[in-house]
């Protein structure tokens, strides 16, 4: 019965090698420049909310992911992206 | 040193083709009167905006390129773009070197500008 009990409490180990190792699509592809007059780009990182995805999600280096959020900040005010989509 | 600006400005609606080109000079002309290098002047199209300005869901976005040593020369010109009622939004920044190559590269269009210009 306690046995039982404690190996309901473990966790269950995962499989991490089965997971792929997210990269940074700047650093790989080589983008140097992000355009903010780009909305189709732009909309890869931002939610349906219109909210900017951290980088734990799309796996955008420190460096990509300041110039992400300053482009679309831009973006935002000439009006190319939303600052909330609401869902009516 | 020379640095290079980009200014985007959103053109309301409601007036005619005529008249945006007029609206569109008459910025290029202020430029051209002062010590300004014209790199690119390049209507970017009627476009839906994202939101409402000034009760306005589209307008004409026009983009200027240019490099220059002298700060006031963009103050003026905001200064004007925001005094003219036509003007819905405008911005200016100042591009790094990633940025300048990076529109040197457009202007010869080596990205599909149809594309992106929907």
């Amino acid at each position: 019965m306690r046995n039982q009990f404690n190996s309901a409490l473990q966790n269950e180990s995962i499989d991490r090698s089965s997971k792929q190792k997210k990269f940074c699509r700047f650093k790989k592809s080589g983008i140097k420049y992000i355009d903010y007059k780009d909305p189709n780009f732009l909309k890869q990182f931002i939610n349906d909310q219109g909210k900017i995805l951290p980088r734990r999600i799309t796996g955008t280096s420190l460096k990509y992911q300041r110039k992400v959020t300053q482009a679309i900040k831009r973006a935002r005010h000439l009006a190319i992206l939303p600052y909330t989509t609401d869902s009516q | 040193m020379n640095k290079n600006y980009e200014t985007v400005f959103i053109i309301n609606p409601v007036l005619s083709e005529k008249q945006v080109e007029d609206t569109v000079k008459k910025y290029k002309k202020q430029l051209d009167g002062k010590k300004v290098k014209f790199v690119c002047n390049e209507s970017l199209g009627f476009k839906e905006l994202a939101y409402p300005i000034n009760k306005k869901n589209s307008g004409f976005y026009h983009l200027f390129q240019y490099e220059s040593d002298d700060i006031n020369i963009v103050k003026e010109l905001e200064i004007e773009l925001k005094r003219d009622r036509s003007i819905l939004r405008y911005m200016t920044v100042s591009l790094c070197k990633d940025g300048v190559e990076f529109n040197a590269r457009r202007a010869s269009g080596e990205f599909n500008k149809k594309k992106t210009k929907k």
